[in-house]
């Protein structure tokens, strides 16, 4: 059947046909049509956020802890702006969103009207694609591609700007099912050339290493299974980047750790020696080789990615095998059958000696809590829930990844690529909304949930009882840690001077504020929290100065460790400041 | 102290096929400056009889690694069909167009138009004291072209930018 609709129609009807079950947005004149035909509408359901990066963001945190898509509403100009950093957050993890965007009516664009931002310029580089919609007729399809562009291959943001006219005029809608341009096909599988090749080299290796990353989390839940299975049969030891911690996990035996700057020394050790490297939806990024001369000099390298210009982009490999990692996977256990690998015997004593220095360990503290023991606490208090944790930009995301182990993928949700401070509480927001009856949790730093805090109050509108676990160290911590390591101390404008009272804050926005000021009141104050049915901040005060061990200093190799006693000099060459 | 380390740098001309949509050129040539890639030519215009495919011919030049990566990214946007490296594939052939004003009389006039003759350039406008000539060719004999006529009352240079094609009979 099909009859005449307003823009504004169609995008809502095309978007429930999608199964979208949540929009995070916010409105203004340039969405006003498409606001009004949300009015009333049972079919979805709008959060209304304080702040469109705190949409971009929740709509993150929904895809990631759901697998599902996140949908994102904003009107044209600052509304877009603003959601211009979650969008490129998405773009460098990997993360599907549908952003939708007002614009001025098409007769005014390029006239600098009230809230014109050219949009799809701003985001051209920061989205997998963008459209700029001119007939409502268009509609209907660009929705329909849209969603298959974010979600297939490389999963990313595509954002729609849609003027306010093309909202209102209408076009014939029809539910019969659109016919796709097949112009958009992603290579998913590997030749069985490849395929034979891989399991060659996987059988032949006396010192193999699996050096996962976050393809194994958007391949979806299959991945991580098909990758526990292979690895079964192999024996390898895993490492992770920090996008694909919960697709191995976290007890196993043959489990190693994140890997990178601040990865245990095992992963780093068994990186650097090991004779191949199977390396399954990871992108050797520069957080994870360190010095790159001097990175797994003697191994071989097979990798698997669905992004063909993420294959020898940074580090030469044997074997590229361009795919999407659970259907590589898949087809690698087939070939392999009931073969035998090597005795890793002698490797995995190797790997034990590199674990025995214990390279996560930390010193006590008599004083103050130490943010490594709350991490711990955290997790020993709220395992049996199996929460789904969120993370701000900083130490303690780190530690997070260290000292919180997971055991299963869309369990942890941290910004990587982009490390945007400000990310953890909407995105802990949107991951409520998806999986309303799970713990969820923001494991913040003080500097970093001041970024995104307006959003306390969309919490509470919705009454999603989400956790914020703010180590309060009163620094940025990371930034001091940089400074007392490369610049001799000198704290430039590292200090949160003046934070705010965040018992109150809680307080003032309807949540429950506790404060932990000591050890003795660590256990107590986070099983409050999960106690507490509604919205929740914890101000733990943690050890003011504890800097974030094991770390490889920028310029320096997997071998060059810094750990928890090392005598570190306070200073570094130009060169390796240079780096990032 | 600090230095900078250049890698040795080859030069590769591309062809891209793309959707003939708004915005996509912008796309192109914002994915070399973004990650800093050198265009040293492009030329566009669509190639189908519905105006809905075009084809990019894009010279640049930088070390083995980045141009495989310039080759994956282009791929990797949505609305481009094809890519093809012409100078990895083999063979082919680069063209490009010039236009070459030149004034002057006596013998310099006479010298010009020997040359041009030369150089199969023809003249494609005429007055008594200058001439324009319009000449196609790889692009190094047109610069061979324009270095002579420097001497000769040379008064402005436009070029179109390559474009080019492998030869033989298969689409590349
Ligand atoms: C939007 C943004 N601005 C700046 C930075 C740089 N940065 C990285 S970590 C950090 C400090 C974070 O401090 P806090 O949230 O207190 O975390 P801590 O390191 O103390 O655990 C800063 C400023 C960033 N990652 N994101
Ligand atoms: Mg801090």
């Amino acid at each position: 059947m099909s009859e005449e609709r307003s823009g504004a129609n169609i995008l809502v009807e095309s978007l429930v046909r999608q199964g979208v079950e949540f929009v995070f947005g916010y409105p203004g004149g340039a969405v006003l049509p498409i606001y009004d035909a949300l009015f009333g509408d049972e079919r979805l359901r709008h959060i209304l956020v304080r702040h469109e990066a705190g949409a971009g963001h929740a709509a993150e945190g929904y895809a990631r802890s759901t697998g599902k898509p996140g949908v994102v509403l904003v009107t044209s100009g600052p509304g877009a702006t603003n959601v211009v950093t979650a969008i490129a957050d998405a773009f460098l993890d990997s993360i599907p969103l549908i952003v939708i965007s007002g614009q001025v009516p098409t007769g005014l664009i390029g006239s600098d009207a009230f809230q014109e931002a050219d949009t799809v310029g701003i985001s051209r580089h920061c989205t997998k694609h963008n459209y700029l919609v001119k007939d409502p007729a268009d509609l209907a399809a660009v929705v329909d591609e849209a969603f298959q562009i974010a979600t297939t291959g490389r999963p990313g943001p595509v954002l729609i700007d849609i003027p306010k006219d093309v909202q209102i005029a209408s076009a014939a809608w029809s539910d019969a099912p659109i016919q796709r341009r097949q112009r958009y096909a992603p290579r998913t599988a590997g030749s069985a050339q490849e395929i034979a090749q891989a399991v060659e080299m996987i059988a032949a290796a006396k010192a193999p290493v699996f050096y996962t990353g976050g393809g194994v989390i958007n391949a979806g839940p299959r991945a991580s299974e098909l990758l526990r299975a292979l690895q079964a049969k192999t024996g390898a030891p895993v490492t992770s980047t920090l996008m694909g911690l919960g697709a191995f996990p976290a007890d196993h035996a043959d489990w190693l750790g994140m890997l990178g700057m601040h990865g245990t020394y095992e992963a780093n050790l068994a990186m650097n020696q090991s004779d191949l490297i199977i390396c399954v939806g990871a992108r050797f990024d520069d957080r994870v080789t360190g010095r790159l001369d001097a990175f797994a000099p003697n191994s071989k390298k097979i990798h698997i990615d669905i992004d063909r210009s993420s294959i020898n982009k940074i580090v030469r490999v044997d074997l590229p095998i361009v795919g999407d990692c659970a259907s590589v996977l898949d087809q690698i256990l087939t070939e392999w059958g009931s073969r035998k690998g090597q005795d890793l015997t002698a490797w995995k004593a190797r790997v034990d000696t590199w674990r025995e220095k214990k390279s996560l360990s930390f010193p006590a503290n008599a004083d103050a809590i130490m943010p490594q023991l709350a991490i711990q606490r955290l997790y020993e208090l709220t395992k049996d829930r199996d929460p789904v944790i969120s993370t701000e930009v900083g130490q303690h995301q780190m530690w997070a990844a260290q000292h919180f182990p997971f055991f299963s993928p869309n369990k942890w949700l941290t910004s990587g690529g982009l490390g945007t401070m400000g990310y953890g509480l909407p995105a802990a927001i949107g991951a409520q909304c998806g999986n309303p009856d799970s713990l969820v949790i923001d494991i913040a730093g003080d500097a970093s949930i001041q970024m995104n805090i307006q959003e306390l109050g969309t919490a509470t509108q919705y009454r999603l009882p989400v956790k914020v676990f703010i180590l309060n160290n009163e620094w940025m911590g990371m930034v001091r840690q940089w400074q007392e390591l490369t610049y001799e101390s000198r704290f430039s404008n590292s200090y949160s001077d003046s934070l705010p009272d965040f018992v109150k804050l809680a307080e003032a926005y309807g949540w429950k504020g506790i404060r932990i000021e000591d050890e003795s009141q660590l256990d107590a104050g986070i099983q409050a929290m999960i106690d507490h049915p509604g919205p929740v901040i914890v101000d733990c005060l943690v050890h003011k100065e504890s800097n974030c061990f094991p770390m490889i200093p920028s310029g320096a190799s997997h071998v060059d460790m810094i750990l928890y006693g090392d005598n570190v000099a306070g200073t570094m060459d130009d060169e390796a400041k240079a780096l990032v | 102290m600090m230095h900078m380390h250049p890698e040795a740098e080859e030069r590769h001309v591309l062809t891209v096929t793309v959707d003939n949509e708004a915005g996509i050129l912008a796309k192109i040539a914002g994915l070399f400056t973004a990650r800093g890639y050198n265009i040293d030519s492009l030329t566009v215009a669509d190639i189908t009889d519905n105006h809905e495919v075009s084809r990019i011919t894009i010279v640049t030049h930088g070390p083995p690694s980045q141009i495989d990566q310039i080759h994956a990214q282009l791929e990797r946007l949505v609305p481009v069909h094809k890519v093809v490296d012409l100078t990895e594939l083999g063979p082919h052939v680069a063209r490009e167009l010039a236009l070459v004003k030149v004034a002057g009389v006596g013998e310099k006039r006479v010298e010009a138009l020997r040359i041009a003759d030369v150089f199969r350039a023809r003249p494609v406008d005429t007055t008594t004291e200058s001439f324009i000539f319009e000449m196609t060719g790889a692009p190094d004999k047109i610069d061979s072209f324009v270095a002579l006529m420097r001497d000769l009352g040379l008064v402005e240079v436009g070029r179109t930018g390559i474009v080019a094609m492998a030869r033989g009979p298969e689409e590349a």
